[in-house]
């Protein structure tokens, strides 16, 4: 058994991220974007892909310099590495679209302080190999932005009737203003929580 | 045979023999006149949206039972009360996909994810009209004239709006005494008020018969007469206050009293004995809250009305107010007052 423990293929570090330690559905980390830019599925994609996207770069560079970091400045290295990505995010939004860049306003620059990275960096990629930070990373990231995307979505549809500013439904459709304002993130990811975990605790039981 | 063990239980031993079962019962009894009343005067389409608010409570309670594999608890008529108080703060021509998804949200929401009857911070009904506020702020401040001659052959076209599409309201619609104060500056006599000769949600509109039915209640013992007391009375003491201020700005304290649904909040909102203080100082401080915001809202706040915000609200701090004026249990030390 203890041997199974250990030996962690590497499809497990990708999957684990996507779904068994989901970030947002699980951990339940880096509530801020989630609850704040989940109000269309555009915003919650490109947020999440822009996360995804820091995560990758940062465990990488922290796994590479895992062994030169000293223990003492440890946190406040790692800060400077997530934030000089989250830089260099921030315009490359900007230069694709600043209509997107406008409408994720300050949440970009605040994926500093997503404890989402922060603790990935922490807990996995200053102890292992850059091959399994890459692959945490990717799966932590697609996980994160999965979730975002499923809040989006369902939020999108009922308070806009539309999903990536495509309308579908007919004409006259009530828009349910509560799932644009914040109360409807709070709700939308309740709703998600819940059935996420009566679907484990279903599958601990079987 | 004589029981060997000793069973040991928590207090209290001594039951009056009244089971919620039956205080349950006697507030609908209650609230039936209310709703016959908000039929005569709005005629079918509040017929249908009370009837459908209370039938999606009743089944919602009753669904959730069954997927948590327990018995149903819809006997015990706490899902009848939360649909009927729904349906009666809700504009009579509400759409009733909507209202069916009030009574969902009401049940679910508001009190089910809390461990069902007895265990609701808030009250459901309340949850669920806030929740219906937030979602369809155009359609729940659409107000249908009363007394319209054609009330009970026609159905107002909103009402059978189909599924998740936006009801077109009818070209007449009344504006409620508070929003005709509010945003045109014309006051409604206390009688018209009292006796619900005007529009406003399908329940709120006759004090004098939602009076009657907390009488019936406090007569019975079964609701206490404290809150609506203290609501009442905070109410009418503040807005009192201001109008012998400023008489022209502030419209007058029986205004105030009869108008919107300031009595159906007292009488039969906030006395929902589970989202309520239990001490008697608790229950005055509490009523003095609603009453208070209520007006505070009314009068300087964006909307027209704001007892169902500052029921809310004072649901959400009655367990607070409770442990603040907890008495000093005998023995203990005093709390030593630092000067």
């Amino acid at each position: 058994m203890s041997d199974d423990k250990q030996k962690v293929t590497s499809t497990d570090e990708f999957i684990k991220g996507l779904w068994r330690d989901n970030p947002v559905f699980v951990q339940v980390l880096g509530m801020c974007p989630t609850l704040a830019v989940s109000n269309t599925a555009e915003n919650a994609l490109a947020m999440g892909l822009a996360t995804a996207f820091v995560l990758l770069m940062s465990n990488i560079l922290v796994s590479l310099l895992r062994n030169f970091v000293p223990k003492q400045v440890r946190i406040a290295s790692y800060i400077l590495i997530i934030a000089t990505f989250v830089t260099v995010t921030d315009y490359a939004i900007q230069a694709i679209s600043v209509e997107l860049h406008k409408s994720l306003g300050a949440f970009i620059s605040l994926i500093v302080v997503n404890c989402l990275i922060l603790s990935r960096a922490e807990a996995f990629a200053s102890k292992n190999t850059i091959g399994k930070s890459i692959l945490d990373a990717l799966g932590m990231g697609l996980g994160f932005t999965l979730a975002l995307f499923c809040l989006g979505a369902v939020r999108e549809i009922l308070g806009n009737g539309s999903i990536f500013n495509m309308p579908i439904f007919s004409e006259g459709f009530q828009s349910w203003i509560v799932m644009i304002l914040p109360a409807g993130g709070f709700f939308t990811l309740a709703l998600w929580l819940l059935i996420i975990n009566a679907l484990q605790t279903r599958k601990a039981k079987s | 045979m004589l029981k060997k063990t000793l069973d040991i239980s928590s207090s209290p031993h001594i039951y009056k023999g009244r089971s919620t079962n039956e205080i349950m019962k006697n507030v609908v009894w209650a609230l039936l006149p209310v709703v016959f009343f908000s039929v005569y005067s709005f005629g079918l389409n509040a017929l249908l949206v009370i009837a459908t608010a209370t039938f999606a409570s009743v089944l919602t309670e009753h669904v959730l039972c069954r997927l948590s594999k327990k018995e149903t608890t819809i006997g015990d008529y706490s899902a009848v009360i939360t649909g009927l108080l729904l349906g009666l703060t809700l504009p009579p021509s509400f759409p009733l996909w909507m209202a069916f998804i009030g009574g969902i949200i009401g049940i679910a929401l508001g009190k089910y994810i809390f461990g069902g009857l007895g265990y609701n911070v808030f009250n459901p009904a309340l949850v669920a009209r806030a929740v219906l506020q937030a979602a369809f702020p155009v359609a729940i401040t659409t107000w249908h004239p009363a007394f319209l001659t054609d009330r009970f052959s026609s159905i107002a076209s909103s009402v059978f709006t189909l599924p998740f599409m936006e009801p077109k309201f009818d070209v007449i619609s009344g504006a409620t005494p508070l929003s005709a104060f509010k945003f045109d500056g014309v006051t409604t006599s206390t009688a018209e008020l009292a006796f619900g000769q005007v529009s406003g949600s399908a329940g709120e509109t006759c004090a004098v018969i939602i009076i009657l039915g907390g009488i019936y209640l406090i007569a019975r013992n079964m609701m206490n007469w404290r809150i609506p007391a203290a609501v009442l009375l905070s109410a009418f003491v503040l807005s009192g206050i201001l109008y012998s201020i400023n008489s022209e700005l502030y419209p007058s304290p029986w205004f105030m009293l009869f108008s919107g649904g300031l009595m159906l909040g007292a009488v039969f909102m906030a006395t929902d004995m589970v989202s309520s203080p239990i001490t008697p100082i608790g229950l005055w401080i509490y009523g003095g809250i609603i009453g208070i915001l209520t007006i505070v809202i009314r009068v300087w706040g964006g909307l027209s009305e704001g007892v169902m915000y500052s029921i809310l609200l004072a649901n959400a701090i009655s367990p607070h107010i409770d442990s603040i004026i907890k008495n000093r249990v005998y023995g203990t030390k005093r709390k030593i007052k630092t000067a």
